[in-house]
């Protein structure tokens, strides 16, 4: 099977679908003569023409808005913000407009439209570049949100939110788009919604997304090694809606949780999950739900700080220890 | 603030048109004034709720908008929506049965005064977050570019809208784009409280247009056949050319921002002035005195017109209220679309 890097698998999910349906169009800031800024859309201005790959003069908030817009006539709209930091300024346009807009309309319109670019912290960027947006999005009802960390993923699941007649917020990150990985020839596509078992193990599941699933797959190998522990790696892939028949299922196996979190803890995605946890599996837990976050303060820039501040395979191995009452 | 003249003549394109278009002009004027009185009863009396925001005043800017439209073209606005809706062919009842939030509502009673949407009609929103339907707008003509469909958007704003945010960004991409569709400021004076001296740097909104690349067009409003003339110019250069224009309407309010405002802040004879200058009562004039219709006629229609909107509250009054699990609809779409 041919190998892909992460920005190549959502290349040729966004080539796939433009080819598919003329109604598909890139917009965002750098997308079309600059190849993109992190070359997600290399090639496909000279493919589909300046017509389909629309660059933006910096305007988030305007070209979301027109993305809306466009979406609510029947286009299909793909939304690059450059990175997610700067949706902030188009706040406003996601959350009163492409998720209210079918349900304020009575279900007169639809918005099928992706938001995507990269998220969370990339390296030494500073405070304001350096947010994980995940809890913001995925407390809004009318969003689907899709978190991504494998090419295979990437493009199953991108492929699957073009297609949605839903508003979806698809979440890459920087650090990850030279991710190699096996992806299929032959077209596929990965169901939003569906969490998937990324190692299988018997002792603590380990709840993981974006950023946190390569740190969760290093940390599960350390806790294998040192501390002979089996841990169920289980990456949500879709924060909204959550498979939450899957983390209950593999909870219910093993007794034991930890969620490593690339985001600030206070209201976090990992507050969601512990809370259907105890809900609905408190008679088979064996300990508390153990959480691995960012700290909960702005990020600093020295490398040292930043390091510091994001779980790390230690942090979250000692937390797998933790659960499993190993110290 | 400059006063309007009491004692002007007939503008020209009134006393110009005939009888028939005048009669159904006036008409609908009439219709959206009492429509807005009726909702304003219902309010005092609890039936509507919420935020109820009126346009008495302003009727002739929808209603020679309307006119000047095609089928297929859409007008996006603010949440002071009723004007247009009814303009635009909606039903008085699912207006009004909205309002009072009803299962019979134009959106099922999800949305209310300020949420009025009829697809067919061509009445695109009701948006309530002041500037950010602009990028909306801008994008419906994108998409109208796009598939080559010819339509037209006519998007409507206030004056308190003009400084914020998403309307400068919408109006920059407009340009930038040459995206078919029509920018109107409606111009009333007053954002919620505060006169424009106090909210705009530069008192002709307009002057923006040619930083946005676009034709502008500023009038005082007198007949809903000048607007239609003025609106159907910018809707042609936006169909056959391709091109936005940023209008502006001077007009009036006569009631205060929304139903909670007792609108203490005017000038004195302020309020006089301008409903000395209302373009509906310039349309009974014209009636009355080139058209030779008598006061008993134009007292028949308004019967009837008052009629209809008594049951319109009527009806929105006898309406069920949304079945309890309509919450929990038309929030997300099953399956691939
Ligand atoms: C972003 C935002 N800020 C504040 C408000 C509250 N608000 C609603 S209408 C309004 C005044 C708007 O005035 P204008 O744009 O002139 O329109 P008009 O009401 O006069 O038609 C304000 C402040 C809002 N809805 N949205
Ligand atoms: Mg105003």
């Amino acid at each position: 099977m041919p190998t892909l890097q992460i920005r190549e698998a959502i290349r040729e999910a966004m080539r796939e679908e433009m080819v598919r349906d003329d109604k598909v169009f890139l917009m965002g800031e750098e997308v079309g003569h600059y190849q993109g800024a992190y070359k997600c859309s290399q090639g496909l201005l000279e493919q589909f023409g300046e017509k389909r790959v629309v660059d933006t003069p910096i305007t988030e908030t305007g070209f979301a808005g027109v993305g809306i817009g466009a979406a609510m006539c029947g286009l299909r709209p793909i939304i690059e913000f450059m990175t997610f930091n700067f949706s902030a300024v188009a706040f406003d346009q996601i959350l009163n407009n492409a998720a209210k807009i079918h349900h304020m309309t009575g279900g007169q319109f639809s918005v099928p439209i992706v938001f995507r670019g990269p998220n969370a912290a990339a390296h030494m960027l500073g405070s304001t570049h350096s947010q994980a947006f995940d809890s913001f999005y995925a407390h809004i009802p009318g969003l689907k949100v899709v978190s991504v960390a494998t090419p295979y993923d990437a493009k199953g699941l991108l492929k699957s939110a073009i297609r949605d007649p839903n508003p979806v917020i698809f979440f890459e990150s920087e650090l990850m788009y030279s991710v190699r990985g096996e992806v299929p020839e032959e077209e596929y596509l990965i169901p939003i919604g569906e969490a998937d078992i990324k190692r299988p193990g018997d002792d603590v599941t380990l709840l993981c997304w974006g950023q946190s699933v390569p740190t969760a797959l290093a940390a599960a190998e350390l806790a294998q090694e040192h501390s002979d522990l089996s841990a169920e790696v289980i990456d949500l892939r879709t924060l909204r809606p959550l498979d939450t028949e899957a983390i209950i299922a593999s909870v219910k196996k093993t007794n034991r949780v930890v969620i490593a979190e690339h985001g600030w803890p206070y209201g976090g995605v990992g507050a969601e999950l512990v809370d259907r946890i105890q809900r609905l599996a408190f008679d088979w837990l064996d300990a508390p739900v153990a959480r691995v976050c960012y700290d909960d303060i702005p990020f600093a820039y020295a490398e040292n700080l930043e390091h510091l501040s994001i779980p790390q395979p230690e942090d979250v191995h000692a937390a797998l220890r933790q659960v499993a009452y190993r110290d | 603030m400059d006063l309007p003249d009491k004692d002007a003549p007939l503008p020209e394109t009134l006393s110009s048109a005939g009888k028939d278009e005048t009669l159904h002009a006036y008409r609908e004027m009439l219709r959206i004034r009492r429509f807005e009185e009726t909702a304003a009863r219902a309010y005092t009396r609890g039936k509507i709720s919420g935020f109820l925001h009126l346009y008495i005043g302003q009727e002739a800017i929808a209603v020679g908008t309307s006119l000047a439209m095609q089928p297929g073209d859409r007008i996006v606005s603010t949440y002071r929506d009723h004007g247009f809706a009814l303009a635009q062919g909606c039903d008085a009842n699912a207006c009004m049965a909205e309002m009072f939030g009803k299962k019979t509502g134009l959106v099922g009673g999800v949305g209310g005064s300020m949420h009025f949407f009829e697809r067919d009609k061509g009445m695109w929103g009701g948006y309530a977050i002041v500037g950010n339907h602009i990028p909306i707008a801008a994008g419906h003509a994108f998409a109208s570019k796009y598939l080559g469909d010819g339509a037209v958007t006519i998007c409507f704003l206030g004056d308190g809208a003009v400084g914020i945010g998403p309307t400068h960004e919408g109006m920059t991409l407009a340009g930038l784009w040459d995206l078919p569709v029509v920018f109107v400021v409606e111009n009333n004076r007053y954002s919620m409280g505060t006169p424009l001296e106090r909210t705009l740097p530069a008192a002709d909104i307009t002057s923006r247009a040619p930083g946005y690349g676009m034709v502008g067009d500023r009038f005082t409003v007198e007949d809903p056949f000048q607007v239609r003339d003025r609106i159907g110019a910018a809707i042609r250069r936006a169909r056959e050319e391709s091109q936005p224009t940023l209008v502006e309407i001077l007009t009036y309010r006569f009631r205060g921002h929304s139903m909670s405002d007792p609108a203490k802040y005017r000038g004195k004879g302020e309020l006089e002035a301008f409903r000395a200058s209302d373009p509906f009562e310039r349309a009974n004039r014209a009636l009355l005195e080139l058209h030779g219709m008598t006061e008993e006629q134009l007292e028949a229609i308004d019967d009837e017109v008052i009629a209809e909107m008594d049951a319109a509250a009527e009806f929105a009054d006898q309406s069920p209220q949304p079945d309890p699990d309509y919450r929990f609809e038309n929030i997300m779409i099953e399956g691939e679309g």
